[in-house]
């Protein structure tokens, strides 16, 4: 038996699927790929696939992780074209590596977003991140199927930066300069989870930040903080074993 | 005129709304083709959420043959939940597409599959937000002309005043037909415009177009004739029948939708028509006679839609899959062929007196043991002769016995409560029955946790059936008898907590009556309930009784007739039928006959085994039985692949 961890996306209309539908949309590829998957035994075997969290519904990726578990050796990076082929565009696969033991999981500790607001001032949108990160505790409202519950959200966000006015931001359809605000926040993966939608209610709680459209989110990076607040490639350990 | 996506409009909409990802399109095996290439559009409509109309094989076999051709461009739409279609309305973003997310009304032609009478109001909701006008007659050169098909096509008067046109039957070449026509009157220049194209649909025999008929009432309500009002135009329109199935072997790229779906798996059409002669069956009755695809023709569809799709589960379709005359020779042969792949395989409508275990343990070899099912359809012996559905109780009990004895835990049965002639009795012998299973699944298992569910549906009388005249039953005595049926099943708890009970109240029953035995006048109902908000009939959380019957009386009662005069009404022999001009093949005085048969409590063969008894259809329509046995076998592929039905040579020498 060969384990393999994979980086994959989830990009453009497909961030609109759940972490089930990507599930089964991959279990579907690897067949199709011509996988050699390992099966569960028992009664209602499915093949082994490991996932490692997984982005919200309606958010972006380009730093999913998966693992598989294959009954014949096969070339990570064979594997890697094979499936990428067979997945849908939009979720790529974009690293491979052989696992050398440890546990992906604990090598995650904290995700790098991006969050894009468009129709928002980058300068009101500064003040606000200020005004969020000047607070102790920052309590959002969430719905969950049990109800509302109460998140705090300042402990988990470790930073939070917004990109300064570029001069080719998006245009309007009359080709005027459409403002839009970009946040780059490092949020620590804590229980219960703070999502960016927790965090962009938050910014409205702090500075009364509403959004004219729903905003974009896309994580970048997941991995373990370093001591700089920034985060380590988790398949990194595996590729230099 | 190149046509704009409206995507970017739909998609700040999205996170507003639950389950976005059905409306984003991106299938695995879609097709989206450009635009200014292609000389005639389709966009195909399935009436339902997105969920249960993406696996709908009727569209999926339509969408392909249409995209295959290289001038011809086929894009699929569905019913949008009211979530969105709020959200639609306020912001103006049009019914699209889900391939290319493209408005509907740029299309040259809509297709709407009707597999139930209780997609009309979605079809209105589509139309609307579309801005296509919803009356046919009110529709122009810009509109696409809207063809319905589907079962519910074989009456399609209730719809009359809002569809352009009707295709009975097997589609696959209907539409190829339709496209030509099109094609060449739209290279013409459209000459005579709308009216003109849909004159040359009318005058190939097999294209419906109500409004060149005009129908005349007596003064009690019922119809004294139905007539062309122009020339060039048939007294009856014919169904379409395809032959040979192995020349249509569709889909041959199913399509795998990223969201979850009712059918989780890859189908195979194995045979099309059943001549079982339920009489209950509007399916059998309209889709004869019997063609069955090859063992070859099977198996090749079904490694290719495996390689296509990467499905888990094969779905071998019909009508009565145990049926076709080689499915021993098929199971076994597709169950060897995928052993290590983790390939299941399931016949989801079998007979129980066309089943046996060995069928049984050959269709869970590779893959999950499934629940069986099982549809004795009545509860009595005497009800079953009513309906020709002739499975003895004994049949079933030593099938469930041998399938407990196996191995296997639960068996759901399906029946009908409603039925001509039925009395209390007849629906209380359910119970008794599913006693008995389960009496019968503790000896073989030697456990006591077997379980039976038993599931019940409101008999429904459709047209082009023996029940075409029967009353319908009206839903205060469904319910007394779902009411009387629960309390005996729960009458002797030790046998009683193992029987599953599952119905559903009988009104939305008496709904799909009115629609599928009703005439053009109930076109204004159905569109009176849509303006009060009508959608999603088929769904509990979304139908009203009470809109219905409110409207129905509304708009009915000033014509001279009401909902009960269209549903609880037995017809009489002479009586002009709302669809006598639609012409299914099946003999009306055949017809007749089966339906006094059925009174009489008389059974009819199976045309298959026995003499033909002049049903009508063959001579009718020029066709004839195709089953097999072939004799051939099904080869083994070799290899397979190693966990999967594939193999890819860059992976694994």
């Amino acid at each position: 038996m060969q384990k393999l961890r994979l980086r994959y996306t989830k990009r453009g209309r497909l961030r609109f699927t759940s972490h089930r539908d990507i599930a089964r949309t991959f279990e579907r590829a690897l067949r199709r790929a011509g996988v050699p998957m390992a099966y569960s035994q028992g009664f209602s075997p499915h093949p082994k696939v490991s996932w490692v969290g997984a982005a919200p519904t309606g958010v972006a990726s380009e730093a999913e992780y998966v693992e598989v578990s294959v009954v014949e050796r096969v070339d990570p990076e064979a594997l890697k074209i094979a499936l990428d082929q067979a997945l849908p565009p939009g979720i790529d696969v974009v690293d491979i590596v052989q696992a050398h033991g440890g546990n992906l999981t604990e090598r995650i500790d904290a995700s790098e977003w991006r969050i894009e607001l468009d129709g928002v001032e980058p300068e009101r949108l500064a003040e606000a991140v200020s005004a969020f990160l000047a607070q102790e505790r920052v309590e959002v409202e969430r719905l969950t199927k049990n109800g509302k519950k109460i998140i705090d959200v300042r402990p988990a966000v470790v930073s939070a930066l917004v990109e300064p006015r570029s001069s080719d931001a998006g245009h309007d359809e009359a080709g005027l300069s459409q403002p839009c605000g970009i946040l780059m926040t490092v949020v620590r993966q804590v229980t219960p989870t703070v999502r960016p939608d927790d965090v962009l209610n938050a910014l409205r709680v702090v500075a009364d930040l509403v959004p004219p459209v729903p905003a974009r989110a896309i994580r970048m990076a997941q991995g373990r903080l370093d001591d700089e607040g920034g985060l380590v490639d988790p398949l990194q350990q595996d590729r230099e074993s | 005129m190149s046509v704009e996506s409206v995507f970017p409009r739909l998609e700040p909409l999205l996170p507003r709304i639950s389950k976005p990802v059905q409306y984003v399109g991106g299938e695995l095996n879609a097709t989206v083709k450009d635009w200014d290439a292609a000389s005639v559009r389709w966009a195909l409509m399935y009436p339902d959420a997105y969920e249960v109309g993406l696996p709908n094989q009727g569209v999926m076999i339509l969408y392909e043959i249409l995209n295959e051709l290289p001038d011809v461009l086929a894009e699929r739409t569905y019913a949008v939940w009211p979530d969105l279609e709020k959200l639609m309305r306020e912001h103006g973003v049009p019914q699209f597409t889900v391939d290319a997310h493209r408005p509907l009304k740029a299309f040259d032609l809509m297709g709407i599959s009707f597999a139930t009478e209780l997609g009309y109001t979605n079809m209105l909701t589509a139309l609307d937000l579309a801005g296509i006008p919803i009356h046919a007659a009110d529709r122009t050169e810009d509109d696409p002309i809207v063809v319905a098909g589907g079962h519910a096509a074989f009456n399609p008067e209730p719809i009359a005043d809002f569809i352009d046109a009707a295709v009975l039957g097997d589609g696959e070449e209907a539409v190829l037909e339709i496209t030509e026509i099109v094609k060449t009157w739209k290279a013409e220049g459209c000459p005579g415009g709308r009216d003109e194209v849909l004159t040359r649909l009318a005058e190939t025999g097999g294209v419906y177009i109500p409004r060149f008929y005009d129908v005349e009432y007596l003064p009690d309500g019922r119809i004294q004739r139905v007539v062309p009002n122009r020339d060039r135009v048939p007294y009856r329109v014919f169904k379409r029948t395809t032959m040979d199935l192995d020349a249509w072997p569709y889909p041959k790229q199913p399509l795998v939708p990223l969201a979850e779906s009712v059918h989780e798996r890859m189908s195979v059409e194995i045979f099309r028509g059943c001549t079982r002669g339920c009489r209950f069956c509007q399916a059998g009755m309209i889709t004869r006679p019997v063609r069955e695809r090859s063992i070859e023709g099977i198996g090749a569809m079904v490694q290719r839609g495996l390689e296509a799709t990467g499905f888990e589960e094969v779905g071998l379709l019909s009508l009565s899959s145990a049926d076709h005359s080689e499915i021993a020779e098929i199971t076994k042969g597709l169950a060897d062929r995928y052993e290590g792949t983790n390939t299941g395989l399931s016949l989801p409508s079998t007979r129980v007196d066309a089943f046996n275990i060995d069928l049984a343990n050959e269709l869970s070899r590779n893959g999950r043991r499934s629940g069986l099912t099982f549809a004795p359809e009545g509860g009595s012996e005497r009800m079953r002769r009513v309906i020709n559905k002739m499975v003895s109780e004994e049949d079933l009990i030593r099938t469930v016995s041998a399938a407990f004895s196996n191995g296997w835990r639960q068996v759901k049965l399906y029946f009908m409560c409603g039925l001509p002639t039925e009395e209390d009795e007849d629906v209380l012998q359910i119970a008794e029955m599913a006693k008995n299973v389960i009496r019968a699944g503790r000896q073989a298992s030697g456990r006591n946790d077997v379980r039976c569910t038993i599931s019940i549906g409101g008999f429904v009388p459709k047209p082009h059936t023996p029940f075409q005249w029967a009353p319908q039953c009206d839903p205060d005595t469904v319910d007394d008898r779902l009411r009387k049926l629960r309390e005996a099943v729960n009458a002797d708890r030790s046998l009683g907590r193992n029987i599953g009970m599952r119905y559903h109240d009988g009104k939305p029953s008496l709904i799909e009556g009115l629609l599928s035995r009703g005439d053009r006048r109930v076109g204004k109902v159905i569109e009176a309930v849509w303006r009060d908000g009508g959608r999603f009939d088929g769904w509990t959380e979304h139908f009203s009784y009470d809109r219905w019957t409110t409207k129905a009386a509304e708009q009915l009662e000033p014509l001279g007739v009401d909902l009960a005069w269209f549903t609880t009404r037995e017809r009489e022999e002479l009586e002009v039928l709302p669809w006598d001009h639609l012409d299914s093949g099946l003999d009306k005085e055949w017809l007749w006959a089966d339906w006094q048969d059925a009174l009489d409590e008389r059974e009819q063969d199976d045309c298959r085994w026995t003499p033909c008894f002049d049903c009508g259809v063959c001579p009718a329509m020029g066709t004839d039985i195709e089953v097999g046995p072939t004799g051939r076998k099904l080869l083994p592929i070799s290899p397979v692949g190693v966990g999967s039905p594939v193999k890819n040579p860059t992976l694994t020498p």
